[in-house]
């Protein structure tokens, strides 16, 4: 036996979270089979005709069950934003982002996501943006990798 | 409605980071105290509340840890919220209507300094839209802030003035973190953050615990001189999907007031729990806070925020100006939840 193999360290994996697995039930999980498979963005038809994005299974004011989905986006307003000049390791961009609420076209409420545009200046309220989707998508949020400037 | 009051409380210093003891030994110290200062002891308490995460402590069950020093052998009536103390005595408060107990011990504890805290706040958002997205607390904070400037809802020179009061306040509580003059002009010419977010708008970072102790009916007159008799206590959560309710006013604040039977205008404390320089102004908004009313004597969040208790301080806080006589009556306040998703409120008077 070598010497290198004597000094190899036994190794294993250990990520601290919790490895719960989630299903995402039946508007959820339309939305992100769509985006996956179509790259299309789906809202949900609330009781009142509005139409909420991101879509959930209930209405958050009414409780009640919704189901009718409406494709919207991709281009949508800017509605509130926070430029982040640090970005962490984890977070959608490598350089210096925009965390925004981005109401999507025929969206009536605004959906959480990032905008990669290089300065605080180059972003405003009210400006159009565009999502830029990932070139592999797995079903998830981030399958939308960002939003970028209307061109 | 049976009578009860808050007869004991106390709370840790805040520190940024309590490098020489663990999460339980932050708390016992404050457990020890509200025993002696109720002269209930060990053992005796009908029910024990606690609040804690195990996100922070990074261990599943990490309330179990703090039990165990408090004492759970012989078996004790517990139980513990994935909250902020606050909540933690407000089943406390329930379980007492209830008429399952007459006394009860509370506390709320965490140490923050262990992970990156701002990240680990992502992990209470929605796991499919919102977590994946690792959007951190102050800048989901900012989100908020931003459309309360647009709006005018809040203005900028509002919120350096809440961190002016607050750090003016703070000078006179040994427990804060952050205290001293500070001008407004300097706070608003300081470079942003998170945009639009300064630093000195976002909560510090804190380790830190709080108990406190409940009892029932006029024994409570045993334990304290002049007990802080809860006379409204309600909560209410928002759905937590920031693009479905609105960010520039609190809602959930305005409507737990009502139910707690708050007369604002009486108001002689109001202790409010603001994580965030423009959140504090929305809060003072939504209860209808006016000049009469001594807003954070103690600095409230902006000066001293350890998670899961803080916002237990502030009931705490404002119970201790019953106590001590400055006050007939108080409101404390307690969030949770982005953005002022949850919000709780106590409502109590000297008698």
């Amino acid at each position: 036996m070598s010497e290198a193999q004597l000094v190899e360290a036994l190794t294993a994996p250990h990520k601290l979270q919790y490895t719960y697995k989630r299903s995402v039930g039946p508007v959820m999980g339309r939305f992100f089979t769509a985006l996956r498979d179509e790259g299309k963005i789906l809202g949900v038809r609330r009781e009142d005709g509005s139409v909420m994005c991101p879509p959930k299974e209930y209405d958050p004011d009414t409780a009640a069950a919704i189901s009718e989905m409406v494709e919207v986006g991709p281009g949508g307003e800017v509605v509130s934003w926070a430029w982040v000049s640090e970005p962490r390791a984890k977070q959608p961009c490598d350089r210096p982002f925009a965390y925004a609420l981005i109401k999507l076209d025929g969206a009536d409420t605004p959906l959480l996501h990032a905008i990669d545009c290089g300065r605080e200046d180059a972003i405003r309220t009210g400006m159009r943006v565009t999502a830029k989707l990932a070139d592999e998508r797995v079903g998830h949020i981030t399958d939308i990798r960002c939003f970028e400037p209307e061109a | 409605m049976r009578d009860v009051a808050i007869v004991a409380f106390a709370q840790s210093p805040s520190v940024r980071s309590d490098t020489q003891r663990n999460e339980v030994e932050i708390l016992m110290p404050v457990v020890a105290e509200v025993r002696e200062a109720s002269g209930i002891p060990k053992g005796e308490f009908d029910f024990i509340c606690s609040g804690s995460s195990d996100y922070l402590a990074g261990q599943s069950f990490a309330f179990v840890a703090g039990l165990d020093a408090v004492g759970a052998w012989p078996p004790v009536s517990e139980s513990h919220v994935e909250m902020d103390g606050a909540w933690a005595l407000y089943e406390a408060w329930v379980k007492i209507q209830m008429g399952y107990a007459d006394s009860a011990l509370v506390y709320g504890f965490s140490k923050c300094s262990l992970g990156d805290l701002p990240e680990v706040m992502a992990m209470q958002l929605d796991p499919y839209y919102q977590t994946p997205l690792w959007p951190d607390a102050v800048s989901m904070a900012a989100l908020q802030a931003r459309q309360c400037l647009e709006t005018g809802a809040v203005t900028a020179e509002q919120m350096a003035d809440a961190v002016v009061r607050s750090r003016a306040n703070a000078k006179s509580n040994p427990n804060a973190q952050l205290s001293g003059d500070v001008d407004r002009e300097k706070l608003l010419a300081e470079p942003t953050f998170v945009s639009p977010l300064h630093k000195h708008d976002c909560s510090p970072i804190s380790d830190g615990a709080a108990a406190m102790v409940l009892v029932a009916g006029e024994k409570a007159r045993q334990h304290c001189e002049r007990p802080a008799w809860i006379t409204g206590f309600a909560h209410i959560m928002e759905p937590m999907d920031l693009g479905v309710r609105p960010l520039t006013e609190s809602r959930s604040t305005a409507e737990a007031a009502r139910r707690a039977g708050v007369d604002a205008a009486k108001l002689d404390v109001a202790e409010l729990h603001g994580p965030f320089s423009h959140q504090e102004i929305l809060l003072e908004q939504a209860i209808g806070i006016g000049s009469s009313t001594d807003v954070n004597p103690s600095g409230g969040a902006l000066a001293a925020n350890p998670m899961m208790a803080a916002g237990l301080i502030r009931l705490g806080e404002a119970a201790a100006r019953i106590h001590d006589g400055s006050a007939a009556t108080a409101l404390g306040h307690a969030t949770s939840g982005p953005c002022l998703q949850q919000n709780l409120v106590c409502a109590m008077e000297g008698r």
